[in-house]
């Protein structure tokens, strides 16, 4: 008998172990709603299947999630300074945030778009906006550092932008405001029929990824919105939503939504590149800066351009048409095929889709319902493709997935739902939590979205998380998107706000992603890639420390003869040429951040010491079981005093 | 009963066994291990690891096999004296200890696959071979960086030490 109950309850441990071990064994699959926490579990170690590029709002940032775990794995210094990073402090990135109006330490960043080539993501670059001194700025994914700024003339508030063409011809970038082109003093009452509006198109070096901004188009002064260049059969257009065609210049909330239709522009940019090519621009002075940080060097530029070639779509027939779409329309966005626009009317009780085949008719056989400021107006009602009939309350952006369904975000109704391109039908709908803006499917605004995850991104928080204080981060819900309804998995905290995010398979980009910069292709021109070469020269009051740094100590690591008044430059190599083996450095009552130095980088910090003593510099970053002992000390001695200059390690 | 526990019981273990390992999957620390255990289990000698003689370990690495010529390759040597100059004398000076030992004379006292392996693998190296593992002691515990060095560049610097 006790052998018996013995046995009994072997085979069942037995069956408990062989059914554990199966469980571990197979990812997710089979019963779709219990197991959220397991279909977003990346185990320790393991990778995630997507990377995320979540635009920072008012942060000026771009951070970089793993998708679906929603793990923070990076935030990218863009258009903000970043006292971690050094971005923005050291001598190498500061002209990086240089503009005609100085140095700006912050922007506002929207709309992260991956480049493309045949309509589909490669995974070169990714480009980005900022908002508020119009920028545009380009995203290296093999450093994962920010290769390029460049301002953008004659536009205000870069809202529009930034969006790549199908092969990454162009990152075409719209302004938000109308404003005088050229700037001038003038009432501001007299704004109606005197305010222009500028669309740039930045063209792409597809070695090197360098912009430059090819032309511009110029176009009424009213307020465009968002954006999407066409594909596949509508590669060679642009779609741009407006509103505020009432032209007001106060009380937009109420004077902006008189217009029972604002527009949709369609931009014809191939004929642009003719009337470009057949010299019919004009040539405008003007002023911008183009920002380029050379990955060799460690070193960034900053170039003040004089000159842009102008296209006026007020003079120039065919270049642009208003396709008319209800209520101050916000998103515009094309579906897969190209053959539909989609305005996500924020007033409007319907989703407004046009027919990019209807639109082409209508322009053939010149079915225009008058024009605007020179520009025609084509018919409503011929360049309907569908009416997506009351999904809910404040749409605002479109994805698709690669099964012909789209996906559209309500503000107001807080909700995503889901519905059939073609037959406009709604197929499902689910909350958000709250008041959701953009939402992003990988490649979901290409040729080949990757229908696996949705992510919605939220403008209000309140109760998702623990509170902390007034201000909350703000919440992005990952779904599943591969059934017939959607399935909320999984809730994360962001950084700023973000607005519009892109998302890639990580396997397109994770295996070119640097690890060292190669000591023997430093060529940053004060560089000391040989100890031999350590020194240090005064020149007047400027001093120049050529430094060292490896695990664990700085070379040199005493200092004397520096004074008050002095201008030190600390340029210091990190010798080490193994991944992730950054360095740090903080000098004592410097006035600005720390530096976080590569492998096989070079950066420069600047200290103006203002007291007599002897003050330390250490490593910040834990390198080594010796980090702490990583450090050293200056001599800091009188500005009429005479103590020679030495430096030494270890005498 | 008792032989049939005696039965089952292994079974379990193995089952429980099986189970963690998948669990773990096959990433880690796999065939690094090589002839190093064998002679110079340190027997507590009095000899500082820097001045004890061992040209039998070839260490723990890709090298299992070099032959030197006679003759030294002079070219070759100035080559590895230029990735030494760049990527090593941050930590070695060639004829005196600094933050690391000093390189003068080392194929008297190490093989030469043990030099190279100690410049391509040293995180393993410090791990797993009695000497560079006493080696990290003595030098305070300061670990030798691995700079990435390709094989033919450590071979140089090997030529470079010879001249030394």
């Amino acid at each position: 008998m006790k052998t018996f109950n013995f046995l009994i309850l072997i085979s069942a441990a037995l069956v408990i172990g062989l059914t554990s071990c199966n469980n571990q064994g197979q990812k997710s699959s089979g019963a779709l709603t219990a197991n959220a926490a397991e279909r977003t579990y990346i185990p320790p170690g393991e990778y995630d299947e997507f990377y995320g590029f979540l635009s920072g709002g008012f942060s000026g940032q771009l951070s970089v999630y793993g998708i679906p775990s929603g793990r923070l794995l990076k935030v990218i210094p863009v258009f903000s300074q970043d006292p971690e990073k050094a971005y923005g402090y050291n001598e190498e990135t500061k002209p990086m945030l240089n503009t005609t109006h100085g140095f700006i330490p912050w922007d506002d960043t929207h709309h992260p778009d991956i480049s493309q080539t045949n309509g589909e993501l490669d995974g070169r670059w990714v480009f980005m906006n900022g908002n508020n001194t119009p920028r545009v700025a380009r995203i290296d994914l093999e450093t994962f550092e920010t290769a390029e700024i460049i301002e953008l003339p004659n536009s205000a508030g870069n809202h529009s932008s930034a969006f790549v063409t199908e092969n990454t011809e162009y990152v075409i970038a719209g302004t938000r405001f109308g404003i005088p082109i050229p700037q001038k003093d003038m009432p501001i009452a007299d704004r109606k029929g005197n305010f222009g509006a500028s669309f740039s198109f930045l063209s792409v070096d597809q070695d090197n990824g360098e912009m430059d901004l090819s032309f511009q188009i110029r176009v009424p002064g009213f307020d465009y919105d968002l954006a999407h260049p066409g594909r596949g059969k509508s590669h060679g257009w642009y779609f741009v939503t407006t509103y505020n065609t009432e032209e007001a210049h106060t009380l937009l909330e109420v004077n902006a939504s008189q217009n029972d239709k604002d527009f949709i522009a369609a931009i014809n940019w191939k004929k642009a590149e003719e009337y470009i090519e057949n010299g019919d621009f004009t040539t405008e002075a003007t002023e911008y800066a183009h920002n380029i940080y050379d990955e060799h060097t460690h070193t960034a530029t900053s170039t003040i351009k004089k000159e842009v070639r102008v296209l006026d779509a007020r003079e120039l027939p065919g270049l642009v048409y208003f396709l008319p779409t209800p209520k101050s329309p916000h998103g515009c966005d094309v579906d897969p095929t190209g053959e539909y626009i989609v305005g996500n009317g924020k007033l409007s009780a319907d989703l407004t889709v046009h027919s990019f085949s209807k639109m082409l008719d209508a322009i053939e056989n010149e079915k225009f319902d008058g024009e605007a400021y020179g520009i025609p107006i084509l018919n409503f009602e011929d360049v309907l493709g569908g009416t997506v009939v009351q999904p809910g309350l404040g749409p605002l952006h479109t994805e698709f997935d690669n099964n012909g369904n789209a996906y559209t975000t309500f503000f107001i109704s807080s909700e995503v739902v889901k519905w059939k391109v073609g037959t406009w039908e709604i197929l499902d709908r689910k909350p958000t939590y709250y008041s959701v803006g953009h939402l992003s499917i990988p490649g979901g605004n290409s040729q080949k979205p990757w229908g696996k995850y949705m992510v919605a991104m939220n403008k209000i928080t309140k109760d998702r998380y623990l509170p902390t204080g007034p201000e909350m981060n703000h919440s992005a819900q990952l779904y599943d998107i591969t059934g017939d309804k959607m399935e909320l998995l999984l809730d994360f905290p962001t950084i700023g706000e973000p607005h519009y995010a892109s998302m890639i398979p990580a396997d397109m980009i994770m295996s070119k992603s640097k690890k060292i910069y190669k000591l023997a292709e430093n060529e940053h021109p004060h560089a000391t890639t040989n100890d031999g070469d350590v020194r240090i020269e005064r020149d007047g009051n400027n001093v120049h420390i050529y430094m060292t740094m490896i695990r664990s100590h700085l070379n040199p690591d005493n200092i004397e003869g520096i004074k008050v008044g002095d201008k030190v430059y600390f340029h210091i190599t990190n010798l080490e040429q193994d991944f992730d083996v950054p360095h740090g450095f903080a000098m004592m009552g410097a006035n600005n951040s720390e530096l976080l130095i590569m492998p096989g980088q070079t950066e420069t910090m600047v200290w103006e010491p203002k007291k007599v003593g002897i003050w330390p510099f250490y490593c910040t970053d834990f390198c080594s079981a010796l980090h702490q002992e990583m450090q050293g000390l200056i001599r800091v001695s009188p500005a009429d005093s005479d103590v020679e200059l030495s430096w030494s390690l270890g005498e | 009963m008792k032989t049939l526990a005696k039965f089952i019981l292994p079974v379990l273990g193995f089952l429980i066994l099986s189970c963690g390992g998948s669990g773990e999957g096959d990433s880690s620390s796999s065939s690094t291990t090589s002839g190093a255990e064998t002679s110079t289990e340190s027997p507590k000698s009095k000899v500082k690891a820097s001045e004890r003689i061992d040209l039998e370990n070839k260490g723990v690495g890709p090298v299992t096999s070099v032959t030197l010529d006679p003759e030294i390759d002079r070219k070759l040597a100035v080559e590895g004296k230029k990735v030494f100059d760049q990527m090593c004398i941050a930590c070695h000076k060639p004829d005196s200890k600094f933050i690391g030992p000093a390189p003068k004379d080392i194929l008297d006292r190490r093989s030469p696959e043990w030099v190279m392996n100690m410049i391509l693998n040293p995180e393993v190296m410090i791990k797993e071979d009695p000497l560079a593992k006493d080696l990290l002691m003595e030098f305070n515990g300061s670990p030798m960086a691995n700079q990435n060095l390709t094989e033919d560049q450590a071979r140089a610097i090997l030529e470079y030490f010879r001249t030394l």
